[in-house]
């Protein structure tokens, strides 16, 4: 147990946000804090090895594979996580977007792929077709062919809704 | 409000719950007091466990369970029951489930699993099922001959590898072959392919002091796993309680049983603590069932002006390991084995082998993905050989109504049509005239040589004679309904079509109509599996006839309230009125839950309706001819591409790929596009990229994302159109067949017949990888030469 105690650390980080100051063990993925530390569980594991993109979450502005972050690392940090997204059960854009175009099958890459779309609208609120699947070609999805996530994006990116 | 909601494009009823991510995966799910699970697997393909030390795991802080294959004396299967819960004996791949640790924590786990130390003394292996079916093969299953299976319809052959003998014959072969003006032979290969659902396995399962078992699973059949335990642990089948909530994926690879018993187990052992286990992503790989692989030899004559006139094929199944759920894949694709042809003399052997490689399950197009790619590529060999269009040929030798299948089915006007599906897709990529030599030497010469191709496809739902599915329809107070039935949704987005199927028949808006989303064996009406395409079919007759169930009901009450005879009671708008008098009705809402007359008095009482559908007129197949009735529908369909390869890398680039299905009636556009899309694309997978490849002692080797690669956002066609054609199926629900393996069959035949079409190459192997395309234009080049210098 004492070992344990040594190992761990006291962060603090912003999600979605809000503060939260908590204790942590350095080998603790950002990933795992969200979900099991958070109860965020929105944020999905495909892999653990930065492989599929599920677990995508925007870091200061920047998307990232929080399953390759460790949660000291996100200490002092700005996290975005799906859960973030909808504000007073208003839907983002992209999340409407995608229930349009059915960028949706099974759901379990969604919050992954949406917030890559939201990281990829923030900086590039006009993307071109490839500069689109770029943005995504790290997100896995294996149910919808990508075409619908794709239209998706660039119709957010045409009707120019930001928030 | 005729015909409102069948045939809209209306998004998934869940699209919120997903978006946001609110939406509950098992991945997602802890109990109180629950343990974590790890397992170790077997690092040989084929080797007898001597012995295995448990001791030092067992006395790790915070372990709570561990459990070997020889504490459990259980078998599961659900055709043939050939697997145990964890190795037992010996082990039959690697990746093999070997021991598991239940523990407070993954870490502790992960440590418990790496102190127990296994014995093992390595048996040969046998990895090639052409050679597993040799005399002296080593045999993966010793005891086959006393393995219990479905009598009847499987054919196991004690002493051997042959988990499942198909056998099918029509006419006479031999006499076909000596009418035939030519005949082809050729083999075929497709590689074991992972089904690669983007939520590994999970689960969570107590086994109680009381002795009920709890369970959450990411399962496609919670009713199969609740049956499958049942008779494995002899428990009544009251006893066990399966519940599926949202699923990310499964593609048939999470239909029949995986973890579900090793979590039950565990949690017995650590006094009936839950236990959770959830797969990794290598186990998903190299543990968990994949597609089995299959290499197919055909032997096809044909007369003068191209009719096939006799067909002789051999399916040899790599199955892997296990094949309780694998001999199936061999019977369906026995019987439907020869393609949507008529074929006059058939001889088809369909073998289910086992080796000792990683075994082989349910997997979208369930067998026909793979007999496909050979069938629909002997078709353009044949054609191109005999100089006639490969369009024209298969328009030659296509099922019509009136024609006989392998099995002696009769097709009907009503079947479905795929020489339309055929014609829409090459009239969408404008096959025609072909090119000239010279303008095929001059591309070649620019370095990108262009290309059109196509494949046709057909499926029907592979399952039981017996199949059966029930749904209920409650009323609620406010006149709304909540809809509860146990095929799950885990993507296909057959809730949603099911609701729209409700809504349309109680003429009632379909945002009263809630789909109850979470399966439950306690309290869901029974369904058999939620695989082959069926759901909507089966699952959307039994909701029709909830539906009417619950409409009689209300009438019933209306009747006497309104002082009408039944009969002269019509619905719409959530009202009960009198034909002839519309102003004389009673709203849903009113006798929902029992009408109260302004006395008090009070009749009726909650209406719930019920509806069951099981398959008609299905047989047992001929043991020796495999005659008989096998399908309940036929969904057929086409594939065109156009493709460019760069013939100086073999890299290949699909533009455009068209594809049609006779769907019967389209009943949301926008979810059967999406279906459409999706499995073109999973198909494209199949063709270029997937495939496992192993060490020559048969390791794994493409057992993580870096090594086995599907498609991404980068991989995809510019152009893939869905299109549709509706020959009504006159016992579907609104005339309505499956649609959801059938886009990814085929696909690969097409690129392969486009390839030929190309640069004159034929591809025999899957995938067609960049690397083989350039080896094939190599050889060719090299055949080319020598005969330019032998003619010189
Ligand atoms: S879970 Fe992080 S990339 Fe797959
Ligand atoms: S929707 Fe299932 S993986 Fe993308």
């Amino acid at each position: 147990m004492g070992r344990e105690e040594l190992l761990k650390k006291e962060i603090t980080v912003t999600v979605n946000g809000e503060t939260f100051t908590k204790s942590v063990s350095c080998n603790k993925t950002l990933l795992s804090f969200l979900r099991d530390d958070l109860y965020l569980t929105g944020t999905k594991e495909g892999c653990g090895e930065g492989e599929c993109g599920a677990c995508t979450v925007i870091m200061d502005g920047k998307p990232v594979n929080s399953c390759l972050v460790l949660a000291v690392e996100a200490g002092g940090h700005e996290i975005l996580t799906i859960e973030g997204l909808s504000r007073n059960g208003e839907l983002h854009p992209i999340q409407e977007a995608f229930i349009r175009h059915q960028g949706i099958q099974c759901g379990f890459c969604t919050p992954g792929m949406i917030m890559s779309a939201k990281a990829l609208l923030d900086r590039n609120p006009h993307p071109t077709e490839e500069e689109i699947k770029d943005a995504i070609s790290g997100n896995l999805c294996r149910c919808t062919g990508y075409k619908p996530i794709i239209n998706a994006v660039k119709d957010v990116a045409e009707r120019g809704e930001k928030r | 409000m005729s015909n409102s909601y069948i045939g809209k494009s209306i998004p998934r009823m869940e699209s919120f719950e997903k978006v946001t991510g609110i939406a509950k995966y098992v991945h997602d799910m802890a109990l109180p007091g629950m343990l974590y699970a790890k397992i170790l697997t077997s690092p040989h393909a084929h080797a007898r466990i001597v012995s295995i030390d448990k001791s030092e795991a067992e006395k790790l802080p915070g372990v709570k369970a561990v459990l070997v294959g020889s504490e459990l004396p259980y078998k599961l299967g659900l055709y043939l029951i050939d697997k145990d819960i964890l190795a037992k004996g010996k082990v039959r791949y690697q990746g093999e489930a070997v021991a598991a640790v239940a523990a407070e924590s993954e870490e502790i786990a992960r440590r418990a699993i790496e102190l127990i130390k296994v014995e093992y003394e390595p048996l040969t292996p046998v990895f090639d099922p052409v050679e597993a079916i040799q005399e002296d093969a080593p045999l993966v299953h010793e005891d086959l001959g006393s393995y219990d299976y479905m009598k009847g319809v499987f054919n196991p052959i004690a002493g051997t590898n042959i988990a499942n003998h198909f056998k099918l014959r029509k006419g006479d072969v031999e006499k076909g072959f000596k009418d035939s003006y030519r005949i082809f032979e050729n083999e075929y290969t497709m590689p074991q392919v992972n089904h690669v659902p983007l939520e590994t396995h999970a689960v969570i399962a107590e086994w109680t002091k009381s002795g009920r078992i709890n369970i959450y699973t990411s399962a496609q059949s919670p009713f199969a796993v609740r049956n499958l335990m049942s008779i494995a642990f002899k428990i009544p089948h009251s006893k066990i309680h399966v519940r599926v909530p949202y699923v990310g994926g499964g593609f048939g690879g999470k239909a029949g049983i995986h973890l579900e018993p090793l979590a039950a187990c565990l949690s017995k052992k650590a006094g009936g603590r839950p236990v959770k286990i959830v797969a990794s992503r290598e186990e998903e790989f190299n543990t968990i069932p994949s597609r089995q692989g299959l290499t197919a030899r055909i032997k096809t004559g044909v007369s003068e002006e191209g009719r096939v006139l006799a067909q002789e094929i051999v399916y040899y199944w790599d199955a892997g390991a296990y094949a309780d759920y694998g001999v199936n894949i061999g019977r369906a694709s026995g019987y439907s084995g020869a393609g949507p042809y008529e074929i006059e003399n058939v001889k088809l052997d369909s073998y289910t082998i086992y080796t000792n490689h990683p075994f082989g399950t349910a997997y979208r197009g369930f067998g026909h993905v793979e007999f496909f790619w050979a069938i629909e590529r002997q078709m353009d060999i044949i054609a191109r050989e005999l100089g006639i269009d490969p369009y024209e040929f298969r328009m030659k030798n296509l099922l019509k109504p009136g024609s006989i299948t392998i099995t002696g089915e009769k097709i009907r006007e009503n079947t479905g049509r795929v020489d339309k599906c055929l014609k829409t897709v090459v009239e969408a990529i404008e096959w025609g005239e072909q090119k000239t030599e010279e303008e095929k030497q001059e591309e070649f010469k620019k370095g990108k040589v262009t290309g059109k191709g196509f494949a046709v496809l057909h499926k029907a739902p592979a399952m039981p004679t017996f199949t059966s599915c029930s749904a209920i329809i409650k009323f609620n107070e406010d006149g709304s309904v909540n809809v509860v039935v146990s095929g799950v949704d885990y993507g296909q987005g057959t809730y949603t079509a099911l609701a729209q199927i409700a809504a349309e028949v109680l003429k009632m808006p379909i945002e009263k109509v809630h789909m109850v989303w979470e399966c439950d064996t306690d309290t869901g009406p029974y369904d058999w599996q939620t695989v082959a395409s069926r759901f909507t079919f089966m699952g959307g007759n039994a909701i029709i006839k909830a539906a009417h169930d619950a409409i009689d009901q209300m009438k019933e009450v209306a009747s006497a309230v309104l002082r009408a005879p039944k009969d002269e009671l019509e619905i719409g708008n959530e009202k009960i009125y009198v034909k002839h008098n519309p102003d004389e009705f009673l709203t849903y809402r009113e006798v929902a839950m029992g009408y109260t007359y302004p006395n008090g008095n009070s009749i009726g009482g909650p209406i719930i309706g019920r509806g069951k559908y099981i398959a008609q007129g299905l047989t047992n197949l001929d043991p020796e001819t495999g005659q008989g009735l096998p399908a309940l529908d036929w969904t057929y369909g086409a594939h065109a591409v156009e493709i460019e390869v760069d013939v100086r890398t073999g890299e290949l680039e699909l533009k455009k790929v068209v594809s049609a299905f006779d769907v019967g009636k389209v009943v949301n556009k926008l979810l059967c596009e999406g279906q459409v899309v999706g499995g073109v694309v999973q198909g494209i997978g199949t063709s270029l990229y997937e495939g496992f490849v192993y060490t020559p002692d048969g390791r794994l080797l493409t057992n993580s994302f870096t090594d086995y690669k599907i498609p991404t956002s980068k991989d995809i066609p510019d152009v893939v159109e869905p299109l549709f054609v509706e020959t009504p199926q006159l016992d579907g629900p609104f005339g309505a067949r499956g649609v959801a393996e059938h886009p990814m069959i085929s696909v690969h035949a097409a690129i392969g017949n486009a390839i030929y079409n190309a640069i004159g190459v034929d591809i025999m192997e899957l995938p067609i990888t960049s690397e083989r395309i350039w080896r094939a234009i190599k050889e060719k080049e090299r055949r080319d030469q020598r005969a330019k210098t032998l003619k010189g």
